[in-house]
């Protein structure tokens, strides 16, 4: 059994009157893919946002443990250290690139902390001082590297906004990847595209797994969840209502409940397996 | 002691009284600028200048009635009042034609320096046509009523303070109901809301747009008569300093809430007098312009503005 | 913008109706005049003004929609227009450079004089499209920083008598500490809350400036500023060993200081034009540009978004803080009627018109908006309405301005230019 990465443990999130999320308490291991699923409202991208630092939870911790030892308390970091040091990175469910920047570029950006240590250094490269020009050379290559993993290469020099839908969804990711992070936060990475995208995707996410960063992950296509995770967290109104391998939530009448009670829209995971 | 303490809560009223009639007048400005604002997004530069239009649409119009001999002062104001509404009305409607509504749907700066463009067009033309000089008009409603006095001390409240209340208050009625209402104001909360469904929905959004910046000009114009009347003295330059604090006033009451435009027009008032009264006359604009940054740094929406959570 | 061009009878009555609006807009603001006599005021008639703007205004408009109806096949349009300046830039940039470099050689005292203000708008448009083009920030006042530097640089030469050089990059400095100081209480605000909170600190710093009479000389400024001097040699025909004309034997004529101002505001802009081109390919220039696109995703990536903001509003501080110091020195004499917010709308203007990052734009930009009111000078009453119309109407024709696509900051090809549609504007 591989050491929990994330810890979450009874976290709470009230928006005025409306409680998102309830107590929920789970973990996500580390080098594993976790799934976290559930009906529309379910509260999975309060969640997300609350992991990330766009929420301060009302209540509850959120305890990131890198597996050399560090441990950080996510619910009380600011909101661009929980990248910078504590090593999440995600991409958002309405698809936020540089829309005006090349490929190149929003990968670049992604580098920013390793480029522009502080201020100081990013003031001295104006003169050319502070060994610049060979960060920005390793930098150029990092960007390669993850633009031909997400096969992009080809359009490096177009502007992000240019990109067809699915092209800008795994730029998203490469983006993200070029933080160099412990824990990959994805909300809905498979919304919008074709099977085939979508086995392209599951791949990907497979070899990002296999480079020893985990994945947490938001997603309504069950082909995906299914196929891919290791662990499945399975939320309704805010509450956690299952937990466990793909194959026990598959079988947990409650997990099933949900989704017929929910109805029309999404494929309930019974679905999802007949399907698969 | 007892004298003392009466004189300073009488002095006190006195500034609230004064802080209230200007705040009134910010109020209605602010009005403006916040219908704008809510509706399409951006900052009316050229909506204090409506208002120094405004001004001296009135004051022609008092001057000419005076030289047509008429001597009832309150059907000379009537006439004027709603000859200057017109006029500003128009002025309103053709600055958002041809300066604002070729951009709409553009970038965000480009109406904003269309704006300020107008303005400058707007202050300049005053500025050619009717002269640089301070135009004075003697006093059309004076007297007023001592509320009470103590040691030698009396607060006075003009009539005129109670015309511009009664004034604004009325206005501020109507204008409530025009909005919550009417057809006219469901279009306009509707194209607040989303202007493009809105259009899909088969609201003539462009007329509901030209009728918010004539509604507008309408109560710049009632607010830019006040202020003539008040003050007696108008120039070209008005618009300015008194846009820049009306808008500050909606600013602070959270753009886009008309409440929260009469609620921060009568705080920027308050605060003017109050500092005019206690402290330094100079420093007012510093010290409205303040209680402005510190507002927002504590509350960035304003005083009652909806906050705008930002969605991920 | 888009218009299909109308039938005859269309225009006519079209062009009618404008004239109908022309005629309830100008009839009592221009048809009448207010004029104070001994008892009051009196109206002056002027209808013979007012018909000829309606008549002008009727055939205005006439010509403008016939144009559109009949517009011969291939006349250039405002974007054609655009399109070529934009893609002439290669070479329009070096040879407006070489053009600036030498224009003291070929032209008078009025001209370098004409071409001094134009530089230092080149600059203060450049120091403000950091801020505005490039982080995305909305500044309304940015005359604040102008003031500072040039107040710094007035009372420290004055009080202590330090040259003009060493002078300069501390009143740089001083600005660019105070745009820290104002940036950081407000620098969370978003969008149009941020620029009233600037417009604000403008007028703060305007009124103070008036009233503070005992450091600032209140509303009469400062005056007696030392002139600069090159390597210690003034500019002056007192015949002294230390001046220009004596040092190099030559005669005295004030041109020579002109031409040498000349060359000091040419340099400094140029400067600001070095820095943020060499920025915006460094990771805190794309920093800039990233938070102007979107700045949930930059705080997603671990950047931190306050300071990235301060130290664009820092940077661009810091270069209207030289620029105000340079103003007071060519002038000699500083007061407060030099700050007031028309300057920082103007200087937006410049910005927002050259086409928000473009550093070729702005430059174009401010050669229009100064050089042309310029023209303007001996009608100074309709100057500055010349002026906002010129304004209303370049905006609405060229709403990004006149240079507006975007150049890559890195590429592994050859960088492809984007067009300005995809970049975003920011809502800082």
């Amino acid at each position: 059994m591989t050491a929990p990465l994330l810890s979450v443990e009874h976290l709470t999130m009230r928006f005025g009157g409306l409680t998102a999320v309830s107590a929920l308490s789970f973990a996500a291991r580390a080098n594993q893919i976790t799934a976290v699923i559930g009906p529309n409202g379910a509260g999975k991208t309060t969640v997300f946002n609350c992991i990330t630092g766009f929420y301060r939870p009302t209540s509850g911790t959120i305890q990131l443990h890198h597996p050399e030892g560090s441990s950080y308390a996510l619910q009380s970091l600011a909101g661009h250290l929980i990248a910078r040091r504590a090593k999440v990175a995600r991409t958002f469910q309405n698809i936020r690139l540089f829309a005006g920047m090349t490929v190149l570029e929003n990968l670049m950006v992604a580098q920013h902390n390793t480029l522009m240590p502080n201020v100081v250094s990013g003031l001295l490269a104006v003169f050319g001082l502070g060994g610049y020009r060979h960060t920005q050379k390793l930098a150029i290559e990092k960007a390669t590297t993850w633009l031909e993993a997400v096969g992009l290469i080809g359009r490096a020099d177009d502007p992000a906004g240019s990109l067809p839908y699915g092209q800008q969804r795994r730029l998203e990711i490469a983006r993200a990847m070029c933080t160099d992070p412990a824990l990959l936060c994805l909300d809905e990475p498979a919304a919008g595209l074709n099977p085939r995208e979508s086995d392209e995707l599951s791949e990907l996410l497979i070899r990002i797994r296999g480079g020893g960063c985990s994945i947490l992950l938001i997603e309504h296509d069950m082909g995906v969840v299914m196929r891919i995770s290791d662990h499945v967290v399975v939320l309704d109104h805010g509450k956690k209502i299952s937990d466990g391998t793909p194959a026990e939530v598959r079988a947990d009448p409650k997990v099933i409940a949900a989704y017929l009670g929910e109805g029309d829209e999404d494929e309930t995971p019974a679905d999802a397996e007949e399907a698969a | 002691m007892q004298t003392k303490a009466g004189v300073l809560v009488a002095y006190a009223l006195q500034q609230l009284i004064n802080g209230v009639t200007l705040g009134m007048i910010y109020g209605l400005i602010a009005v403006g600028y916040t219908m704008v604002y809510g509706i399409i997004g951006m900052i009316n530069f050229a909506h204090g200048d409506v208002f120094m239009i405004g001004a001296f649409l009135s004051l022609i119009g008092l001057t000419l009635l005076a030289g047509f001999g008429m001597t009832s002062v309150p059907l000379a104001l009537a006439i004027s009042l709603a000859a200057a509404c017109a006029i500003a009305a128009l002025y309103g409607w053709t600055v958002e034609r041809i300066a604002y509504r070729p951009l709409r749907g553009s970038f965000r700066l480009a109406p904003l320096i269309s704006a300020i463009g107008m303005s400058i067009v707007l202050q300049n033309f005053v500025q050619v046509s009717q002269g640089a000089r301070d135009l004075n008009l003697q006093p059309l409603i004076p007297g007023g009523m001592a509320i009470f006095e103590e040691n030698g001390f009396v607060v006075q409240l003009s009539w005129m303070q109670v015309v511009i209340s009664i004034v604004t208050l009325a206005l501020l009625a109507v204008f409530t109901w025009l909005v919550t209402k009417t057809p006219l104001g469901r279009a306009m909360r509707a194209c607040e809301q989303d202007l493009k469904m809105a259009s899909l929905l088969g609201i003539d959004t462009d007329r509901t747009i030209s009728l918010t910046f004539v509604i507008g000009a309408i109560l710049a114009t009632v607010a830019g008569m006040l202020f003539l009347l008040y003050y007696g003295s108008i120039n070209f330059f008005i618009g300015f300093s008194a846009g820049v604090k009306a808008f500050t006033a909606a600013v602070l009451g959270g753009i886009g809430s008309l409440p929260g435009a009469v609620l921060g027009g009568l705080a920027i008032g308050l605060i003017e007098s109050f500092w005019s009264g206690y402290a330094s006359v100079p420093y007012k604009n510093v010290a409205a312009f303040s209680v402005l940054v510190i507002v927002l740094i504590f509350m960035p929406s304003g005083l009652l503005g909806r906050s705008d959570v930002e969605k991920v | 913008m888009s218009a299909r061009p109308l039938a005859p009878a269309a225009i006519l009555r079209d062009a009618g109706l404008s004239a109908l609006v022309a005629f309830g807009l100008f009839v009592a603001l221009i048809g009448l005049r207010l004029v104070p006599t001994d008892n009051g005021l009196a109206l002056e008639q002027r209808w013979r003004a007012l018909l000829a703007i309606v008549g002008a205004v009727f055939v205005g408009r006439l010509l403008m929609l016939g144009w559109r109806a009949w517009r011969p096949a291939g006349a250039p349009t405002p974007r054609v227009l655009a399109e070529s300046i934009r893609r002439s830039a290669r070479w329009v940039a070096p040879l407006f450079l070489l053009l600036a470099l030498a224009l003291p050689l070929f032209a008078g005292r009025y001209v370098i004089d004409v071409g001094i203000l134009v530089l230092t708008y080149v600059m203060l448009g450049w120091g403000l499209n950091i801020v505005v083009g490039l982080a995305g920030l909305l500044d309304l006042g940015y005359v604040a920083f102008y003031a500072v530097g040039a107040y710094s640089y007035a009372l420290f030469s004055t009080t202590f008598h330090f040259g003009f050089w060493t002078t300069l990059p501390v009143a740089g400095l001083l600005a660019g500490l105070w745009g820290v100081l104002l940036g950081f209480p407000v620098l969370r605000l978003r969008g149009d809350y941020l620029a009233i909170v600037t417009l604000a600190f403008g007028e703060i710093i305007r009124v103070v400036l008036i009233n503070w009479t005992s450091f600032t000389g209140g509303p009469n400024g400062v005056s007696d500023i030392p002139r600069p001097t090159l390597f210690g040699l003034k500019f002056n025909g007192s015949g002294d060993p230390d001046t220009f004309a004596a040092f190099f034997g030559v005669d005295y004529s004030i041109t020579q200081r002109f031409v040498f101002l000349y060359y000091v505001i040419l340099g400094l802009a140029l400067l600001t034009n070095w820095v943020s081109l060499r920025l915006r390919r460094l990771p805190l220039g794309r920093a800039w540009e990233a938070l102007r696109e979107d700045e949930i995703a930059c705080r997603a990536l671990g950047i931190n978004v306050t300071v990235t903001k301060l130290t664009a509003f820092a940077i661009g501080a810091t270069f209207g803080g030289f620029a105000g110091a340079f103003f007071a020195t060519r002038q000699g004499f500083v007061s407060p009627e030099s700050f007031t917010f028309i300057e920082s709308a103007l200087v937006l203007a410049i910005v927002v018109l050259g086409g928000l990052g473009s550093q070729l734009g702005v430059a174009l930009a401010a050669l229009v908006m100064i050089g042309g009111t310029e023209l303007f000078r001996d009608f100074a009453e309709y100057r500055m309405l010349v002026f906002g119309i010129a304004l209303v109407v370049m905006m609405v024709l060229r709403p990004r301005g006149l240079v507006s696509g975007r150049v890559p900051s890195v590429s592994l090809g050859k960088p492809k230019e984007i067009a300005a549609d995809l970049v975003a504007q920011g809502r800082g």
